[in-house]
């Protein structure tokens, strides 16, 4: 029978079978390893949503639990990486990237660039994001545009767990920095996912639903809100085809385009912050490369530009929901 | 009266599959069918296929409306000779009670697997009475090559199907991708499984697989189907070959599946999506590629067993679909005094395409 898992558990699996496989592998953060060192019971936590739970027991040697600084072990893993190791740190949320900024955008993102290709830097910077969680407007955030913008940087943001457990294992054995985030209202969904490890490769988009009509392209959490909306409109007969990114950088939009080509329009669905997104650029780019093919405006759904309200009836309105993003194919269908 | 009421059941294609549609009747109330009359298409979300009438006789009545889905096992239609009258028919439709959809724990058939001196194989087993039948998949196949003959063979005896080595959910690090690793792994899976002797059914790769199985050990096999068999000639399709172990994406890899069927539009997303999930699996690029080369390198097929089989005296039959892209129907004739038979508007996967005929020369062969 074929085996379902969670997303989170995905990760787990994932980190898991590489440090496994490579003992360079390692991975540094808050509370990944819980308790460990403490009174009480040792790897109690594994994060702060038990995505590492039990990798301390396995691989002592190879989890290291941090002090309350991303700023010091996102640039000690940096580090790391180029003296050989492949470390993963583990930002609990995106959100605090802010503090690190330097050790990411300057050092991370620019050795091989800056170091004429003699540096390597294999480091997998982890972090959970996303709204929809009641966690506040510091704790939300979808930075995706934000690591995209740099160039030296890839950057993965899964919808699924086949595909978290498949990119993970890339972006570790990748060569280069690789921001994952994970949406963290996808942590519970389950999907088949086989035991054995795998790599997807990045910059090649899902094409999860074909359809001939509308193509909506969009990334993480949004991808299902975005078959919601496609299952809606099926029934007033609007075929709409839904391409899932899974990474930004490298951004497939060879998919993109062929698919305009055929069905002439577009809907962008992020959920990041309206200016200067992952929806402005694919716009931006499908204007530009396939122009000729559009048969209606792009069309771009996206929450308000305003930061992520606690209220939990204003964040339920902030997300974009199935049914606004529904209103956006019809009104590409109505042009 | 009701036993001369024979039903139409909604096919169960596979362990996962719960439900289908019912995409389209091909006959109507009133026709007299006959077993393997093509009598409507059914779509789960992993394929979609014709279904061939098990049973011949007056169509009576299409319980089941096109476009609708329903559970594995629901009643679809209804066969009966006009002896019985539409009050019988329409008491038994009434009176037939409608599976529910299998719930996730549902202890139906499963996959097993055999930790092997060779590693971990996955196979799965349909238990019966007599000498029992060994399914054998193709190059970068596996035992879901044999979803729509599985089942149909169990209703005469027992019947196994594995993944090869580097194949399906089997053990991907082999030291030697090459025939003698896959003969070996299907007499391993034999000893284990307590199988003294065996009907050795084999597709493509697997059935070259079966006749050198055969060929090694004449004792363990009772007979020899070789369908669209690898190992009766020279020539292969080396751009499916090589397009399928070279292809990253499913792009790449589409056109090249469409080589395996006559009908073109057999090949869907989930298919390829399978697929590319399988080859993505850590250590079967390296697999594929050496086995490619052990086998056909050069474009060419390396072994041939033809020899060994007219050696061979259990009974021997040669399937082949009429339209096979990949190896030369023309194959079919080199094995003296085997049992031949070509089968119209089917490809390479013959098994798939034209399963009921296809069911029923294995099954004459038991």
């Amino acid at each position: 029978m074929a085996r379902t898992l969670s997303m989170k558990d995905a990760i787990n699996e994932a980190i898991d079978q590489e440090m496994g496989r490579d003992p360079t592998v390692i991975m540094m953060g808050e509370d990944i390893v819980g308790g460990a060192g403490a009174d009480g019971e040792d790897d109690a936590w594994g994060g702060v949503l038990g995505v590492t739970k039990g990798l301390f027991a396995k691989y002592p040697n190879q989890m290291i639990d941090t002090p309350l600084s991303e700023s010091a072990y996102v640039g000690a893993a940096v580090g790391a990486a180029t003296c050989g190791l492949r470390p993963i740190a583990e930002l609990m949320f995106v959100d605090f990237l802010g503090v690190c900024f330097d050790q990411i955008f300057n050092q991370a993102a620019k050795f091989r660039y800056m170091f004429g290709g003699k540096a390597e830097t294999p480091v997998v910077i982890r972090a959970m994001c996303g709204a929809g969680f009641r966690a506040a407007a510091q704790h939300s955030q979808m930075l995706t545009p934000i690591v995209t913008h740099i160039p030296g940087l890839k950057v993965v943001c899964p919808s699924n767990a086949y595909d978290t457990k498949g990119l993970l294992i890339q972006a570790i054995r990748d060569n280069d920095p690789v921001i994952f985030l994970e949406h963290k209202n996808l942590y519970a969904s389950e999907c088949d996912v086989p035991e054995e490890p795998y790599a997807i490769p990045f910059g090649e988009a899902n094409i999860v639903r074909e359809g001939g009509d509308v193509t909506i392209v969009t990334y993480g959490l949004m991808v299902q809100n975005s078959l919601a909306a496609a299952d809606m409109l099926k029934k007033e007969g609007i075929e709409v085809e839904v391409i899932d990114l899974r990474t930004l950088s490298p951004i497939d939009m060879d998919t993109v385009i062929e698919s305009v080509e055929e069905t002439g329009r577009l809907v962008c669905v992020d959920e990041a912050s309206p200016r200067c997104s992952i929806a402005t650029d694919v716009s931006a780019c499908v204007a530009r490369d396939a122009f000729k093919s559009l048969k209606a405006p792009i069309e771009m759904v996206t929450p308000p530009h305003s930061p992520v309200p606690f209220s939990p009836a204003l964040e339920d309105l902030y997300i974009p929901s199935p049914d606004k993003i529904a209103a956006a194919v019809r009104k590409t269908m109505e042009a | 009266m009701s036993d001369q009421i024979i039903p139409i059941l909604m096919p169960k294609w596979g362990l996962s599959m719960r439900v289908g549609t019912l995409a389209a009747w091909h006959v109507e109330a009133g026709t007299d069918i006959t077993p393997g009359d093509e009598i409507m298409d059914v779509e789960t979300d992993k394929i979609a296929n014709a279904v061939e009438a098990a049973d011949g006789g007056l169509l009576r009545r299409c319980v089941g409306q096109a476009g609708e889905i329903y559970p594995v096992q629901a009643l679809l239609g209804v066969i009966a000779p006009s002896s019985v009258t539409d009050a019988e028919v329409d008491a038994y439709v009434d009176a037939f009670e409608m599976p529910e959809v299998e719930e996730e724990e549902d202890t139906g058939p499963s996959y097993e697997f055999a930790e092997l001196e060779i590693g971990k194989i996955r196979y799965t087993e349909r238990s019966g009475d007599g000498v029992p039948v060994v399914l054998i998949h193709g190059f970068g196949g596996d035992l879901d090559n044999w979803l729509f003959n599985i089942d149909a063979l169990a209703e005469k005896a027992p019947v196994y199907a594995l993944d090869l080595p580097g194949h399906g959910q089997s053990v991907k690090a082999v030291a030697n991708p090459n025939l003698e690793t896959m003969v070996s792994a299907v007499i391993q899976l034999m000893d284990h499984l307590k199988l003294e002797k065996a009907h050795l059914v084999g597709h493509s790769m697997g059935g070259l697989v079966a006749a050198q199985t055969g060929i090694s050990n004449p004792k363990r096999v009772a007979s020899l189907s070789l369908i669209c068999s690898a190992g009766l000639g020279d020539e292969i399709n080396a751009e499916y070959i090589d397009g399928f172990v070279f292809a990253a994406n499913r792009k790449e890899l589409k056109p090249k599946l469409k080589h395996l069927f006559a009908d073109e539009s057999l090949v869907n997303r989930s298919m390829v999506d399978d697929l590319l999930k399988y080859k993505r699996l850590d250590g079967v690029q390296v697999f594929l590629d050496a086995l490619r080369d052990n086998l056909f390198g050069s474009g060419k097929q390396v072994v041939n067993v033809i020899a060994g089989l007219d050696a061979l005296e259990c009974p021997q039959q040669v399937i082949w679909g009429e339209a096979d892209a990949v190896i030369p129907q023309a194959h079919a004739n080199g094995i003296n005094g085997a049992l031949v038979t070509i089968v119209a508007d089917a490809g390479h996967m013959v098994q798939m395409e034209e399963s009921s005929r296809v069911n029923e020369l294995l099954k004459d062969m038991l």
